[in-house]
């Protein structure tokens, strides 16, 4: 197996797509979006229960690909006790790390520098901010099914 | 293999030039045929030959390069009726591609044929561009659009598509082989059934006609459409064919130059076809680059091509069947060159990714046919296609690239 492959498949996001955490519908949410992508199929409900302008917790179902369903997976984690701001400049953060349009500030994005690879598979950055545009529509509680088109 | 091979595979795959390119140091394994397929030089040349010696606007110039391009534009149209056994050339429609074709047909005979409580049956397994142009014309017509039932191994259920049909059906279109299975359909059958019903039966033949010899007469469909760019053409050229005394009598689908007789702010008279649907300047190289690809075509012989294939895909079938967890999706018994697979715990389009490392092209994905992976279950597919130039050793780099896959998200 070749080294790009690893890199884009890392450990941590092979073992978040095999083992997902905070998988599963959450009673107690007051936000929820759904995301799809139509290019491929994948598609993700994401809840969240927001309390005093902070995110307590997050959590998602759906049926994706290695990437979309790890990403989801972090996420759910990266989120959880973030001011709604801070959550949505993560988005961002995210976002300009996957695309290659941004240089990743590796300090707020923690973990979530496994997903650096992506930009070098551009067909696959879709996958890697599928959860994250459902983040920014819960958020924002736009109420519409976010599409990466 | 033990059977001799159809043609000399060495020979062939170096009239396309795109063969010997190379993707992260492996020559390329390009298994997506049915997407699009690639160019031979002759081909190529082809099209470069009409920018070179003969391109101008056609039917109108009085020039000499007009009149070549004209020459060049019409030649490859009756050259297209022969390839299709079409009655004549006037019943060629050159389009953009089956897309175009299909939306022309649901436009214009929808317009002629369809009101209010009318119905066109499609079938389960259409893609998107046999479906949607459909809906849009139910729309503005009242109409409704049905889909025939298909089975279990991917084959139209027939007692279903009977049991669907009836006084009310004014059109029925059928894919003729399916993109995302491969299963060719029964449409010898289907023309009799939609004739006893009097309805207009139109057929998608974009994945057919690089693997299936043509003779729509004899196929017994009113409509025919076809895109160049999967029969190793150009892309953006295709053919809609339709029955001459139809094609006169449903209304245009596009206005403007070349499409009218005369007019006037009193009104306007149309061309004859198949300048009628011919609005605009259109492709002028793209026909030329089309009539090429029947011509290597025919060159090679479709059923020696057709017998190819099959070799390849049975080689593939059972390469992939030792694949542990591998699902073939679609088991018809009539298939064309297609095989579309899913794999336990391993998401298709991360398939996609490790085998395109590998230097092995597949799509992935819902093949543009969402109802279909619905009713099998599925998000998405993979799908591995093959056309005149591939190989068993390619068959075997996508068995490898599986292998490395399961690798890698199998714990």
């Amino acid at each position: 197996m070749n080294d790009a492959l690893r890199d884009l498949y890392r450990e941590v996001i092979l073992d978040h797509s095999r083992r997902p955490r905070n998988y599963g519908a959450m009673d107690a949410a007051n936000r929820q979006s759904d995301g799809f992508n139509p290019l491929c199929g994948d598609r993700l409900r994401l809840f969240l229960l927001v309390e005093d302008g902070a995110v307590r917790q997050a959590s998602f179902v759906g049926d994706g690909c290695a990437i979309s369903t790890a990403s989801a997976s972090l996420l759910t984690e990266a989120a959880r006790g973030l001011p709604e701001e801070e959550a949505l400049q993560l988005v961002e953060n995210f976002r300009g790390m996957v695309s290659g349009e941004g240089e990743p500030d590796g300090a707020s994005l923690g973990k979530l520098t496994v997903f650096a690879g992506v930009r070098d598979y551009p067909t696959r950055v879709k996958c890697a901010t599928l959860a994250w545009h459902t983040l920014r529509a819960a958020i924002e509680q736009s109420g519409e099914t976010v599409k990466t088109e | 293999m033990i059977s001799a091979p159809a043609y000399d595979l060495e020979k062939v795959r170096a009239d396309f030039p795109i063969l010997s390119e190379e993707v992260r140091g492996q020559r390329i394994a390009y298994l997506d045929n049915a997407a699009s397929s690639q160019k031979p030089r002759a081909v190529l040349d082809a099209v470069d030959h009409v920018y070179e010696t003969g391109y101008a606007n056609i039917h109108r110039g009085v020039h000499v390069l007009s009149e070549r391009a004209t020459e060049h534009y019409e030649r490859s149209r009756r050259r297209m009726a022969k390839f299709i056994g079409a009655q004549s050339a006037d019943e060629v429609i050159f389009v953009r591609g089956t897309t175009e074709g299909l939306n022309l047909v649901a436009s214009s005979l929808g317009r002629y044929a369809l009101h209010e409580g009318d119905e066109v049956l499609l079938t389960g397994m259409e893609h998107h561009s046999n479906i949607v142009p459909w809906q849009m014309v139910a729309d503005l017509t009242g109409a409704k659009v049905l889909a025939a039932p298909v089975t279990d191994r991917g084959e139209l259920d027939m007692d279903g598509f009977a049991a669907l049909l009836s006084d009310r059906t004014r059109i029925v279109s059928v894919v003729h082989v399916s993109n995302a299975l491969g299963t060719v359909n029964p449409v010898d059958e289907i023309a009799r059934l939609a004739k006893e019903r009097g309805a207009y039966l139109v057929l998608d033949g974009a994945q057919a006609a690089p693997h299936l010899k043509l003779d729509v007469q004899a196929l017994g469909c009113d409509f025919y459409c076809l895109s160049g760019h999967k029969m190793y053409g150009p892309s953006g050229i295709g053919v809609l064919w339709g029955k001459k005394r139809l094609l006169e009598a449903i209304p245009p689908y596009q206005g403007g130059g070349e499409m009218i007789r005369t007019v006037s702010f009193e009104g306007t008279t149309y061309a004859e076809p198949p300048a009628k649907f011919e609005a605009g300047t259109p492709n002028i190289a793209g026909p030329v680059g089309l009539a090429a690809a029947a011509d290597y075509l025919d060159g090679l012989g479709i059923p020696e091509v057709a017998e190819h294939e099959a070799r390849v895909r049975e080689y593939a079938e059972s390469r992939l069947a030792e694949v542990p967890g591998l699902r073939v999706v679609g088991t018809a018994r009539e298939k064309a060159a297609v095989v579309s697979f899913v794999v336990d715990g391993v998401h298709p389009h991360d398939l996609g990714t490790v085998l395109d490392q590998e230097g092995v092209a597949v799509r992935t994905g819902h093949h543009c046919t969402q109802p279909l992976m619905e009713r099998f279950g599925v998000p998405a597919t993979a799908r591995a296609s093959f056309g005149l130039y591939n190989t068993e050793a390619e068959v075997d780099r996508l068995a490898a690239g599986l292998r490395t896959a399961l690798e890698l998200f199998r714990p």
